[in-house]
């Protein structure tokens, strides 16, 4: 399967990249360590995400899921390869420059909320539009925080909210710096079902509704049903992709590469 | 449990830095001051010793030269001899003493502001005097010639022949340098000068032709000296007293052990508010480290390790970094004893030469201060550390910490503020020695008490600083000032050092500048006389000085501040009453000093009058016209008509009288200073008129009004510098204090600088979000400690509003200003290395919650 996976992805890769992208991969390599405790993360990895599309990036532990989401999104360094933003090219970016090109085009979501409790959850949202010392587009905020539901709180605290309304703050604040991309990392691994569940379907909406692109890595296969796209990834390489996904489906091809991973 | 804590210690060694620090900075200053008070005190003993090596007994006269009825000044010729005649003495010298200056050939007194003494050579049969080694020329035999101490004839550069000029209280004269000496005598030793004049020449300017005040003699071998003593002792006039070498030696050494006493105490005060200080940056070092140990500590207790152990874990974690400290501590206290004693010699006090003296007992303070100030500050941590309970070590999530309620703190808090504020302003309002007594228990009180309620304190205080930072900093200000806040104990905890530092030194720098400028005040309000003349040592002017002085071409009043004793019989009673008074020059005085007279005229004085000052007379119920019955120190009655009361000054004592009234009775009358009104004011012509006139004598100081004010006021401001000393240090210790938080909070928001960093703050502005909170820590602390000082300034300065007319609290603002930036720069200092980790903080490494 591995053997004929690859040429397929690259077809497809290929056949969209006419169209408008948001972020992209080319021959993408993370290596961490060196000589014997060398491990490669990431092995020539070339995957695009689409604007206005909702991708999921799903694979087993230690697949390098994480490690792809943070070198596109400038989290981390890339060994070789290229990773793009809009027409940014990352590689060979500065501290500064990456600084700046995250908090102007990305929005991130992470598993564990990282919110600062210091402030109530209106700074916080602001808090991206705050350190570039920019107004909030206020009618734009007003629909972000409609959209996530969270009009009554805007006044409190992190301390002061369930887990599933940190989230949605936390999505809040990605949105509203109206970014290029956002980026989720397990945004419900923290979270019981059905607050996963709103997140997830705000998300969606964002996309849907309002137009944004997002990429999100987990591992949950009702996660990743709420996406347009899967990509799967196994030893740092994309192994598989699924339009259109159901939690079903994507739980089926999750199985093979746990089959796969007990018998070799 | 042993190895643990021992790992625990290397583990964290870069942590454990600042608690090293803070303990060695504590006991080098301990150890430091006890190692070089007991060099000292050796090196003195010793020298004092030595110095009565070959005395074997030591006559002292308690004749009063300044009475002229008296009919044994001091031991007479005929008693020396006698003294010399008696079995078992080998030698026996006579000595007269007193001040002598040295002038170097510029005119300058040598040896200024130390001891400058003159005494007599009194050779023996052999033409020697055994006191006195020559290492060039020989003693003075004529009335014309000198000698002098080695070290002053090098200062001098004098050598044998040169004429040299020496002032004693009379005027300078100027004598054949005839040799060079060396003496084991202590003062001489320790820096001071050594003037040998003839014996009758010193007699002469000292005492009384054919007269001694002190003779000692020494014994032939084999004779005891105990017995020397009682065959000594039925020669001496009444009022002289005999004792063995031995015993005046003793007598020394334990003045000299008193004197140092005084420093050792300041020594040792300076050590102790370091130590203080660093208890509380001990003790949040090791929260810090329970802290990040939690998980660790939580797994220890889930393995079986009973509350009990795990504490004893940390306080024997504690026990070893204090040992460690302790000792490398000691070494660098060694090095500062070592520095003290070379830095003494900067300032022309020399040390007699002596080995270091390193007994038992600073190395036993300084590792018992050490380890037990450091396990006495790990105590709280080491509970809380058993406190963490063994499920901790399963949650993957950072356990939160549980705020405990600050409320039980906040009421002892107030509570022990509050009584401290009370009995300050108790004591504020007593006033005197009490006062002030109450004020020192009340200032602990609140101290303590405002440390406990500082993380309560927190919040309000940093909301005022708040603006400052978000206004131009932005969003790093605004974190920055939040953060500051999230910890109120650790924020607290930190700010208390700067803090009690900064209330020391402001309460003693407003009360300094305050007395300061009532001083200076008084002294320009009170003082008319554009030059006052005064003795360098302190001493008496000769009344030749001020002859010499009236005639001077330009001066226009001339008048002296004679002290005067007279007895005053209280009628009906017979009880006599001793009386202080000054002699001065009637109708001049007025113009030299302030004299506010209430009832009566000044003029009165002229006419043999008596003036008294109103306290005193309203006292004693007395008015003008009134009679008082007089006894002089010669003895001779009369009877004084009060002519005047003037309102009391600190520069007038209780009752003038004009010279001439006094002068008859006194034959060597006490001048302690003559005030100068010249034509044409303070000019350098007239400065120098007056110096010729004095004949640039070295001994004799000529201050204008600016040397008069910094007279008062430099005393002040010499103390105020040594105390900020104090300040350096409180200071070194808040930067190790702040390093320490920062450090920690940086470690425990490592997920959120991470986030922050994701979503676009760049590292600089990390930076800067540190190094804010950093300076805002240390702004609190300032505030806090400046706050308390003026309160405790204010108080003590209230105390002394009845001792000083013209007292207003004078705050120094732009000292305190200079306190506040240094506090910034304290947090600045200190942010250094924790900003830049934050910085480089990972945030991958940040951002991952497993």
């Amino acid at each position: 399967m591995t053997t004929t996976t690859p040429s397929g992805v690259q077809t497809a890769a290929r056949t969209t990249a006419t169209a408008a992208v948001a972020a992209r991969a080319t021959d993408l390599t993370k290596v961490y360590g060196q000589g014997e405790t060398q491990v490669v993360a990431l092995d020539g990895v070339s995957v695009d995400f689409r604007k206005a599309e909702f991708t999921a990036i799903m694979g087993p532990s230690g697949s390098g899921k994480s490690t792809l989401m943070h070198c596109v999104a400038g989290l981390d360094s890339i060994s070789s390869g290229s990773a793009r933003i809009g027409d940014t090219e990352l590689t060979g970016l500065k501290d500064k420059q990456l600084t700046k090109l995250r908090r102007d085009k990305i929005g991130f979501i992470f598993q564990a909320f990282n919110l600062l409790p210091t402030l109530n959850a209106l700074e916080n949202i602001t808090l991206p539009m705050d350190i570039a010392g920019r107004k909030p587009d206020q009618a734009w905020l007003d629909t972000v925080v409609e959209t996530v539901g969270l009009s009554g709180r805007l006044k409190h605290r992190p301390t002061e909210l369930s887990g599933g309304q940190q989230q949605r703050v936390a999505v809040a604040r990605a949105l509203a710096g109206r970014p290029e991309i956002m980026f989720a990392d397990e945004p419900t691994g923290n979270l019981d079902s059905r607050s996963g569940a709103e997140v997830l379907g705000f998300l969606r909406n964002s996309v849907r509704e309002l137009g944004q692109t997002v990429v999100m890595v987990t591992h949950d296969p009702v996660a990743a049903s709420y996406a347009d796209r899967v990509v799967f990834l196994a030893d740092g390489r994309i192994v598989d992709e699924m339009a259109d996904p159901t939690a079903d489906r994507v739980l089926d091809r999750m199985k093979d590469f746990d089959a796969k991973g007990r018998t070799s | 449990m042993f190895r643990t804590a021992l790992r625990n210690v290397l583990a964290h060694k870069a942590r454990l830095l600042m608690t090293v620090l803070a303990v060695m900075l504590g006991v080098a200053f301990v150890s430091g001051t006890l190692v070089f008070t007991d060099t000292l005190s050796h090196a003195f003993r010793s020298q004092s010793a030595k110095s009565y090596d070959d005395v074997a007994v030591a006559v002292t006269s308690l004749g009063n030269e300044y009475d002229p009825a008296e009919t044994h000044p001091g031991v007479s010729q005929k008693t020396l001899d006698e003294i010399r005649g008696l079995d078992g003495v080998a030698a026996a010298y006579g000595r007269v003493d007193g001040f002598a200056g040295v002038a170097d050939p510029n005119g300058k007194l040598i040896g200024a502001g130390w001891s400058n003494k003159g005494s007599n050579f009194d050779p023996g049969k052999d033409g020697k005097d055994s006191a006195y080694t020559f290492t060039d020329g020989e003693g003075p035999l004529k009335a014309d010639e000198i000698a002098l101490d080695k070290d002053s004839a090098a200062k001098g550069e004098y050598k044998v022949g040169d004429r040299v000029r020496v002032a004693t209280n009379g005027p300078v004269k100027e004598y054949t340098l005839s040799g060079i000496f060396t003496t084991k005598d202590g003062a001489v030793n320790a820096g001071g000068s050594l003037v040998l004049f003839d014996t009758a020449v010193a007699q002469e300017q000292y005492l009384k032709p054919g007269w001694y005040r002190n003779v000692t003699v020494t014994a032939a071998p084999g004779t005891d000296d105990a017995k020397l003593l009682d065959a000594v002792e039925p020669l001496l006039p009444e009022n002289a007293e005999a004792k063995t070498g031995q015993a005046v030696a003793d007598e020394q050494a334990e003045e000299i052990e008193q004197g140092l006493g005084a420093l050792k105490q300041v020594l040792l005060g300076f050590a102790g508010i370091a130590l203080f200080v660093g208890v509380f940056l001990i003790s949040n070092t090791f929260s810090m480290l329970v802290a990040q140990r939690t998980r660790e500590l939580a797994l220890m207790r889930a393995v079986g390790a009973s509350r009990r152990q795990i504490t004893r874990s940390v306080l024997l974690e504690a026990g070893v970094v204090g040992a460690i400290a302790s000792a490398v501590g000691f070494v660098l206290g060694v090095g500062l004893a070592l520095g003290l004693r070379s830095g003494m010699a900067a300032f022309e006090m020399k040390i007699p030469a002596g080995p270091l003296v390193v007994t038992p007992t600073p190395v036993i303070a300084a590792l018992a201060v050490g380890v037990l100030i450091t396990m006495f500050a790990a105590w709280l941590p080491g509970r809380r550390a058993a406190k963490i309970p063994p499920v901790a070590a399963m949650n993957s999530v950072h356990a939160v910490a549980t705020t405990k309620s600050l409320v039980v703190r906040n009421s002892i808090g107030a509570f022990v503020t509050a009584v401290g504020a009370v009995v300050i302003v108790w004591g504020a309002g007593m006033g005197g020695d009490g006062g002030r007594l109450r004020i020192a228990a009340g200032a602990f009180f609140a101290l303590i008490g405002v440390i406990i309620l500082i993380p309560l304190l927190s919040r309000p205080v940093i909301a005022l600083i708040r603006p400052i930072l978000t206004g131009p900093f932005g969003v790093a200000g605004k974190l920055a000032g939040q953060n500051a806040v999230r910890n109120p104990r650790r924020t607290g905890a930190t700010a208390s050092a700067l803090a009690i530092g900064l209330t020391l030194v402001t309460g003693l720098s407003v009360l300094g500048v305050t007395v300061g400028k009532a001083l200076d005040k008084m002294a320009t309000d009170n003082i008319k006389a554009d030059y006052m003349v005064s003795m360098a040592n302190g001493g008496d002017l000769d009344r030749s000085a001020v002859t010499a002085l009236e005639k001077v071409k330009g001066a226009t009043a001339v008048s002296p501040q004679q002290a005067v004793q007279f007895e005053l019989k209280k009628p009906g009673t017979g009880e006599k009453i001793f009386m202080a008074g000054s002699a001065v020059k009637a109708g001049d005085i007025e113009r030299v000093l302030k004299v506010d007279v209430v009832q009566g005229s000044a003029d009165s004085l002229a006419n043999g009058q008596i003036a008294v000052a109103e306290k005193t007379a309203k006292k004693r119920g007395w008015k003008v016209g009134t009679a008082l019955p007089v006894t002089f120190a010669d003895e001779k009655q009369a009877t004084l008509t009060i002519g005047a009361i003037y309102k009391d000054s600190e520069f007038l004592s209780p009752t003038l009288l004009d010279t001439k009234v006094v002068n008859e009775h006194e034959t060597k009358p006490s001048i302690r200073q003559v005030f100068v009104k010249m034509a044409g004011g303070q000019s350098e012509a007239n400065e120098k008129a007056l110096l010729g006139a004095l004949g640039e004598n070295p001994a004799i100081r000529l201050m204008d009004h600016q040397d008069i004010r910094d007279e008062f006021g430099g005393t002040i401001n010499m103390m105020l510098n040594i105390l900020y000393g104090l300040l350096a240090m409180a200071l070194i210790i808040a930067v190790l204090g702040v390093v320490n938080t920062l450090a920690m909070s940086v470690f425990e928001r490592q997920q959120e600088i991470g986030m922050l960093r994701a979503i676009g703050l760049d590292r600089r502005r990390v930076k800067r979000m540190v190094r804010l909170e950093a300076v805002v820590i240390s702004l609190f602390g300032a505030l806090i400690g400046i706050g308390l000082g003026v309160f405790l300034g204010w108080a003590i300065g209230e105390t002394l509003k009845a001792a000083l007319t013209g007292y207003a609290l004078v705050l120094p603002w732009d000292r305190i200003a200079i306190f506040l930036v240094l506090a910034g720069l304290v947090g600045v200092l200190a942010s250094l290395w924790p900003a830049r980790s934050a910085a480089k903080l990972n945030m991958l490494n940040a951002i991952k919650t497993e």
